[in-house]
């Protein structure tokens, strides 16, 4: 594998951070947020800051922004130095100044970053209207040349764009082009792909190396994605718990890691070899799906539209105890093929058994009874569950929905606690007293509840980190064998996949590109479609909790 | 949008044709001889004949029915049964006044509330915000004739810069219109600026924390520009809605002020309708109240795609 590890130690020092703390503002006795954290970053350097959700991570890039929230974080000690300047003590005028000049700063969500009433090159204009005396005809000029400078297509048009005409991956170019039009020391880029398809993905990527290098800018990136880093640092900066636990050049940090934290965070990292298929036991299918198809829209009331047609002649089975991934990038219909199946939408053709039972078209009324032997879990563990509702109660619902006496789904619900590993105490209390690994366990708790026969699980681990994603694959796995429940699993990760299913199939454009046992689809796929998808899966060319690269025949 | 315009505009035709026949039936369905009710109990047989025969209430009830929406269609609202007067006429000569102590009062709201909930949002839970939200109350609280007549007592008589009472139109003065319609639309305007304050700053603060004012921030743009560029047209949909529905409520009338001020406007005008049992009134100033709030919410949802141009019909 290639790494980028520059040496940079002549170059001029854009930033620099000694002993920074951050803590609650109305509270400095507390524990801080950030403890005491050093950091150097060089130009042209690119310096990841690695670690799991509330390691102090944004807290730190905040921080060097000035943008730490008012009247809940506030910087207690330390310094940071943006070029010569000192910032803790600057005033907010003076930070104005400084950002997009000197220090500009991507987010994670292009969705929601941009203004979504405003037209987009007005939303690039503004930075230059703000920090230049630079004539409208030469504002226009600018902005439409740095759009041109991050491929954004036809951009006379898309200057006159709102952000809900555009896709993810050009709402994320329109944010660079908006954070590099002044050309500043400093990029801060916080999770700016984790929403994004892993080919979208692969091409921002790319797009802020191009960048990177043109400008000579520095980059502190900052990801939980051990993919990403191998493919974009230079330097890795390890956090956890407010401090940097380790610091080092990326071929270093990955092959020799020093801190055991560091290893363990390196060894939840999925890896992309499919795990060994289990022993088909020749069980007959649970679920079969047969011609599946769905079309969104059509209709109208002046005039007929053509409707989009998300899933079309969906078929697959899957057997008691068996686990099916449908993998594949967002619009790919694979969610739509998900919501069909819980009969959350109704698909307009085909059909879905359900052990034995024909439900693709029974009315609202006659699918109730049925609902039980299907249950789902949801990507965000943070909204899928009632916040004013006690886990006990949420758990409880379905079963007394279906007759069984309260006391008796209680009992059920402690020794369903139990065996997804929480204490039974978790009953009496809410959701937001939990981490998201362990709402996410109660989920998974609730679907089980109703015993059904097939669980399907969207996107059911993509919220979480690594290790906390690990717990929670081979909760699933211990369930599964337990009551040999059916499980579709939707992911777009493909490492994901490659641990947890025994069969593949991709979509695209609505449609099953390739479909068959993971060892085969994942290791050696026959569709150009999976192959690009692998291929863009980062940093795929490194055996991570193995500290050593994949060797060449594993890998294609 | 055009398409939507209509179809919006279609819509409207059954609430128009169920408050009318609500309207209709609400004379005729009245327990006892609608002719008797109007002619009140010192009435002799020849008089109520003479109303009966007047009001076509000896015709079927389908035939009275669509003659009287024939009527109403060529703009014909009745006779009042008071003063004998064409219906159509008393409103208008009424509306006048009403509208615009209505545009005044709302021009005067939003534009002290509206910087004062952003205001407020901004310095969230400062000292600032506690005294916005403590005047909302405030204003929300205290009933509006004692406004009325605590601004009457302080800028007509103590300070004397205003006129106690009366109306004058734009038309005939219009600074004799402005001295006199300040301190009614100052009064109306409490209540406003308190409910729109109030939601400004509920839907200010929801925006504030979204990502596109951090994205603005750390573009180093300017905070008003923040405040009033990036936040408040995100802000607009709820401020609007309050606006149009607070316009609407003034314009079907606004009787204490009236009556405090002397204004002779569409509330004091429905009031006495309803003590004087004047029938044709009641019902055009219902058909006429219907109509307003249909157009103003049509009017509302329309400009809500100005404001957000992801809503798209």
């Amino acid at each position: 594998m290639q790494f980028r590890s520059g040496d940079f130690s002549d170059a001029k020092r854009v930033l620099k951070i000694r002993q920074l703390k951050v803590g609650l503002c109305d509270n400095p006795e507390a524990e801080k947020v950030l403890k005491g954290i050093d950091l150097d970053i060089r130009s042209g350097e690119s310096h990841c800051l690695v670690g799991e959700s509330g390691s102090g991570k944004s807290v730190t890039s905040l921080a060097i922004m000035g943008l730490l929230p008012p009247g809940a974080l506030e910087i207690q000690g330390g310094l940071i130095q943006v070029g010569d300047t000192e910032i803790t003590t600057a005033s907010q005028s003076q930070m104005r100044k400084l950002r997009a000049r000197r220090i500009s700063m991507i987010f994670q969500e292009p969705m929601t970053a941009l203004n979504p009433v405003l037209r987009v090159g007005d939303q690039i204009e503004e930075v230059l209207r703000m920090h230049t005396d630079l004539s409208s005809s030469e504002v226009t000029e600018r902005t439409l040349q740095i759009m041109r400078d991050v491929h954004l297509p036809d951009v006379e048009r898309m200057h006159g764009a709102f952000p809900h005409q555009l896709s993810g991956g050009q709402r994320q170019r329109i944010m660079i082009a908006m954070a590099l039009v002044l050309d500043p020391d400093l990029l801060i880029a916080d999770e700016p792909t984790t929403a994004l398809d892993v080919t979208t993905q692969k091409q921002i990527l790319k797009l802020i190396s191009e960048m990177q290098e043109r400008h000579g800018t520095a980059v502190l990136f900052i990801t939980h994605d051990m993919g990403v880093v191998a493919e974009i640092a230079d330097t890795v900066s390890v956090m956890r718990e407010g401090t940097i636990v380790e610091k080092a050049p990326i071929r270093t940090l990955l092959t020799e890691p020093e801190k055991d934290y560091t290893r363990k965070l390196l060894a939840a990292v999925p890896n992309l070899k499919p795990r060994e298929a289990r022993a088909d036991k020749g069980r007959d299918p649970v679920l079969r799906i047969d011609r599946l198809g769905m079309t969104y829209g059509g209709g109208g009331f002046f005039r007929k539209s053509e409707g989009v047609r998300a899933a079309d002649a969906v078929s697959f089975t899957i057997a008691p105890g068996r686990t099916l991934g449908i993998v594949g990038e967002s619009g790919s219909g694979k969610s739509t093929v998900a919501r069909c199946i819980m009969r959350l939408i109704d698909p307009t053709d085909g059909s879905i058994n359900v052990a034995g039972t024909e439900i693709a078209h029974l009315s609202r009324r006659k699918l109730q009874p049925w609902r039980r032997h299907f249950q789902i879990v949801f990507q965000d563990p943070y909204r899928s569950l009632n916040p004013r509702w006690t886990v006990g109660r949420s758990l409880c619902e379905g079963p007394v929905n279906f007759g069984t006496p309260r006391a008796q789904a209680m009992t059920r619900a402690a020794e369903l606690m139990e065996i997804v590993g929480l204490p039974r105490d978790a009953l009496d209390r809410y959701p937001h007293q939990f981490s998201g690994g362990q709402r996410q366990r109660i989920a998974i708790a609730r679907a089980v509840a109703m015993e059904p026969d097939v669980l399907v699980a969207d996107e059911a681990v993509s919220a979480l980190d690594v290790s906390v994603q690990a717990q929670v694959l081979d909760l699933l796995d211990e369930i599964q064998d337990r009551f040999g429940i059916a499980v579709l699993f939707i992911t777009h990760d493909l490492r994901v996949a490659a641990q947890i299913c025994d069969d593949v199939l991709v979509m695209q454009n609505g449609k099953i590109v390739e479909h068959g046992p993971a060892a085969r689809v994942l290791g050696h796929p026959d569709h150009d479609y999976t192959r690009s998808l692998i291929d863009a899966a980062p940093g795929r060319a490194w055996d991570f909790a193995n500290f050593r690269p994949h060797d060449a025949a594993a890998t294609t | 949008m055009l398409s939507y315009i209509l179809k919006r505009v279609l819509a409207t035709v059954p609430v128009m044709i169920i408050v009318a026949v609500f309207v209709f039936l609400l004379l005729r369905l009245t327990p006892g001889d609608p002719a008797a009710i109007l002619a009140g109990d010192a009435a002799t047989p020849a008089q109520l004949e003479r109303i009966r025969d007047r009001l076509g209430l000896n015709d079927p009830l389908h035939i009275q029915f669509f003659t009287w929406v024939f009527q109403m269609l060529k703009g014909d609202l009745g006779t009042s049964l008071i003063s004998n007067t064409d219906v159509g006429g008393m409103i208008v000569s009424r509306l006048g006044p009403t509208i615009n102590i209505a545009l005044m009062t709302i021009v005067i709201s939003v534009a002290l509330a509206v910087p004062m909930g952003v205001i407020a949002a901004w310095r969230h839970r400062t000292w600032v915000d506690f005294a916005v939200m403590s005047f909302s109350v405030l204003g929300f609280s205290i009933p509006v004739f004692v406004i009325g007549y605590i601004f009457i007592q302080i800028f007509a008589i103590e300070l004397r810069w205003f006129p106690v009472q009366g109306y004058t139109a734009p038309s005939a003065g219009l600074w004799d219109f402005f001295s006199q319609a300040i301190l009614p639309s100052l009064t109306l305007a409490t209540i406003y600026v308190a409910l729109i304050a109030r939601m400004t700053r509920a839907s200010m603060l929801e925006v504030l924390g979204e990502d596109y004012i951090r994205t603005a921030r750390a573009k180093g743009v300017r905070e008003n520009v923040v405040l009033f560029r990036h936040a408040l047209r995100n802000a607009a949909v709820p401020i609007l809605t309050i606006i149009g529905t607070g316009f609407a409520l003034l314009i079907s009338g606004v009787v204490v002020t009236e009556s405090v001020f002397n204004i002779p406007g569409i509330g004091r005008l429905t009031v006495d309708a309803i003590l004087a049992r004047d029938y044709p009134v009641i019902q055009a100033m219902i058909l006429l109240t219907a109509g307003i709030y249909v157009l103003v919410n049509l009017i509302i949802d329309v400009s809500y795609s100005f404001f957000d141009p992801r809503i798209r019909y």
